[in-house]
This record gives C-alpha cells, structure tokens and sequence, in this order.
C-alpha cells in the first residue's frame, strides 16, 4: 500500500505517495527528476548514490524512501549556486578528479559530508573515509588530491564556502 | 531492484512496535533500524517479507548511559553515534575498535549496534566484541523484559536467542577502563566487503605482579555464528602472557568452530586466520592492560 512521505529535499518541502519498497534513490531519481544521484552496482558497495540525509552520508539505494519520511535530503544538485561551483566541486574539475564521472556525484557528496566531520583532514583519513565511494576509471590519486585542496580552500575562506541549499534546486 | 511488496511502520512506541509484531503472523514481520543489512537482503529476494516495522525513532532504543561498570547502548544507537560518544570512548573502547573498523562510513552512519547484533551476521564485528566483554543483550516481549547473556546470544547463521516477538532494547557493555584491563579488536577485512573473514575481540585483565587474571576471546568470521575461544582463554588463566605463551595457547584457537569455507578463503585459511588473529588481538590488549 502507498504511503504518504514529507521530505525536504535541497531545501525543497516535497510530499509523494510512495511504496515501502521505493529506494532512496529511486524517489529522487523518478519521483522527483533529480538524476544527478547515480545508481551504480545497487548493492550498498560503490557509493554512486551517496546523499546527505540529516546532514550524514548515506547510500541511497540502502534507505527505503519511507525511511526518510520527515527528514532533510540533499543532493549533488544542491552544491552549486548558480553558476559557481562548490568549492568541492570546483577543486574535482580543478584536480581532474574524475574521469568518466560517473561515481562524481557520490564521491562529491562524500566529501561534502567528510569535510564537515574532519575539516582538515590528512591524506590517510581522506582514503580512509571515502573508502565507501569506488572509482573504477582512474584510481585515486587525483581524488584525494581534490579533497585536500577543497579542504584547504574551504578552511581559508569559510564565510565564502557555504553549503548553499538554493530554494528549488534541480529537478522536476 | 526491487524488494517483494511490503506494508511499513514506524512505530513511535516500545509498546506499539510489540503490539505490531504480535499482530503478523510469525516469519512474515521484520524489525529495521539502519537497515544496511537488510535492505540489501531483501532488495536481492534473499529475504521475504510481508511487513517492516521500522524502531528507529522510538525514544526507549537509544540513549547511551553509564551504569556504574558498564554502558548500556540503546539498541537504535548508531555505529557513528556510538564511536562519538565520550562514554563509550573512555569506558568502552573495545566498542570504539571494532565499530570504527566496520564497513565504511556511509554504512557506520545508518547502521545500528543493536540491528548487528540482532541480525547475527557471521562475519559481523560487534558480536565478537559482545562476547569478549560479557555483553548483555536487553530484549523485550510480551510477557516482559529479560537479559541474555552474549555468550548465549549467538545460537546459529543469523540465528540468536531473540524470540519472534522480542524487540532488543539496548546492550550493556562491560565498562574496561578499570586498572591493569585492556582490550583489542583484529580483523582481517574482505577487501570488498568490509565484512570480517576473521575477525578476533580480546580483553585482558592482569593482575598486579603482571600475571593473567582473565582473558576473553570472542571469534566472528571464521564459524556460523561468534564464539568465546575458552580453550585459548583457559590456558592463559595465572600465566605471564609472553610470546611463547601466547603462542602456545593460541595454536588451539580455531579448535571446535563450525568452520565455514567460500571461494575467498577455504576453512583451513580461516582456522589459520583464527590462531592468528587470535595471538595478536592477545598481545595487543596484554600490551595496553600492562599500560594502565
């Protein structure tokens, strides 16, 4: 039977009848239009889904969309303002962070939420930490490169680094 | 993919999550918190079901409290809450060793200490840590409340002592900052999975001329189920825990476990795994208990 779901996303009040089976990810990916969120290997090991729920990084496709009844979601189409990159993702294209991109929007929200735990963070935590993110193209060494700059420049300039959650952000 | 259909609630009771355990027939309800277990498990169809009841956001779960020589965990308590909390941090830090090795951090974030313990994984860390620190496992039922001991807790493959019908409320650990005490937690980690192939949990208790008063080994990974070593923790009993003895105690490690075998590693890897592991989480918590 459907159930009924409030969810803030990106800043976003939203409410949908939903599934209990409905994944995470898969609400917010066709319920809601925000694709940005990948589905990867489906089974809680590569971190393309990685979201922000409460705050903390989670694997969308291991919470059901009933789970987040109630609760803040932020997506990978919250970083930007307008224009300007988050300073996480702008130290990705800075550093070439990626390659394909597809594990991008995982590995952007991950650190998001890392750098909020541990603001400067050496190179071993950064691999330790983002360990439940997996890039298949290009291996890491540019990635923690980017983590670390992003770290840096978000400690230097604080005020100019927010965690912007523009009404409306992305989607539909 | 998809799980098979199922009805959700998320109960805002201890009483009202019973009362809707009680109301579905047997096998066809299951309890989630984190849900990184069984989320998985059910999305694969390796596990049907007809209604979840979600216990996350009930207030008797959670909440971290000092009760004197022990902590007592909410069962909701998540990995990321525990390995926070200042507590659990000072009076438990064999909790601290094992959870900040499990999984990774979006899992630790959503993951519960009482859906691990509940759920019995073999390859899971915190039984192993709830046997070597005679956890206490709170579960409540229809006819009422009970504690189980760790050491009876872990009956089968993901099979407890719980009854259908129990909720587990919290574990209490035994509190390990007490004089001449150590412990240590060592894993060897599926490079995938994160899951423990083996993964080993001792405490230490010396006594003041150095001597081994007590010693606890709790083994997950290895069997179907977590076990206390009590073969190795006997022959350590009275002794000065060198490396001779260690070593000598630890040879019978994997003695008695219902090895299990997967194409990563056989059940003779997984034994030497055991004897191992075993020997090194010894000496590390011999090493920290001669410290304090």
């Amino acid at each position: 039977m459907r159930q009924k779901i409030s969810v803030n996303v990106n800043g976003v009040p939203r409410e949908n009848e939903v599934e209990p089976r409905l994944l995470l990810v898969q609400y917010l990916r066709e319920s809601l239009n925000l694709t940005g969120t990948h589905i990867g290997c489906d089974t809680g090991q590569c971190g393309a889904c990685t979201v922000l729920l409460d705050g903390q990084a989670v694997k969308s496709c291991m919470v059901l969309a009933v789970q987040a009844n109630g609760a803040q979601v932020r997506t990978v189409e919250s970083l930007a303002s307008g224009d300007a990159y988050h300073p996480v993702q702008q130290a990705f294209w800075d550093l070439h962070g990626l390659q394909c991109g597809f594990c991008t929007p995982g590995f952007l929200m991950a650190t998001v939420s890392l750098l909020q735990r541990n603001p400067n963070p050496t190179d071993a935590e950064i691999r330790e930490q983002l360990e439940g993110n997996l890039c298949r193209c290009t291996g890491y060494q540019n990635i923690v490169a980017a983590v670390r700059s992003a770290a840096e420049k978000m400690r230097a300039a604080p005020a100019a680094s927010p965690t912007p959650m523009p009404a409306g952000a992305g989607g539909e | 993919m998809f799980a098979k259909d199922f009805s959700y609630a998320a109960p805002a009771s201890l009483a009202e999550a019973l009362a809707l355990l009680q109301s579905q027939p047997e096998g066809e309800v299951k309890l989630v918190a984190g849900g990184q277990s069984l989320i998985p498990l059910l999305k694969l169809r390796m596990t049907e079901i007809g209604a979840l009841v979600d216990v996350s956001k009930i207030p008797e779960l959670h909440g971290i409290t000092d009760d004197g020589d022990g902590v007592v965990i909410g069962a909701a308590t998540t990995y990321f809450q525990a390995v926070n909390s200042p507590l659990v941090q000072k009076r438990c830090p064999l909790v601290i060793q094992a959870v900040s090795q499990v999984g990774d951090p979006q899992v630790r974030a959503r993951g519960t200490i009482g859906g691990s313990l509940a759920h019995a994984d073999p390859a899971g860390d915190l039984p192993a840590v709830a046997l070597a620190v005679d956890a206490e496992l709170r579960a409540t039922g229809p006819s009422g409340s009970r504690s189980i001991p760790a050491t009876a807790f872990f009956v089968d493959l993901m099979t407890t002592a719980l009854q259908p019908a129990e909720v587990l409320t919290a574990v209490r650990f035994h509190a390990t900052d007490a004089p001449h005490a150590g412990t240590a937690y060592v894993k060897h980690r599926h490079p995938a999975s994160g899951y423990a192939i083996v993964g080993v949990a001792a405490a230490v208790w010396l006594n003041d001329d150095g001597t081994c008063r007590a010693a606890h080994v709790g083994i997950t990974g290895a069997g179907t189920h977590a076990t206390r070593a009590a073969g190795v923790e006997q022959a350590l009993t009275g002794k000065r825990l060198d490396d001779a003895t260690l070593t000598a105690a630890c040879a019978n490690a994997a003695d008695g476990l219902d090895l299990m075998s997967d194409p990563y590693a056989s059940g003779e890897y997984r034994a030497h795994l055991t004897r191992v592991l075993a020997k090194r989480a010894l000496a590390q918590a011999a090493a920290t208990a001669a410290q304090r």
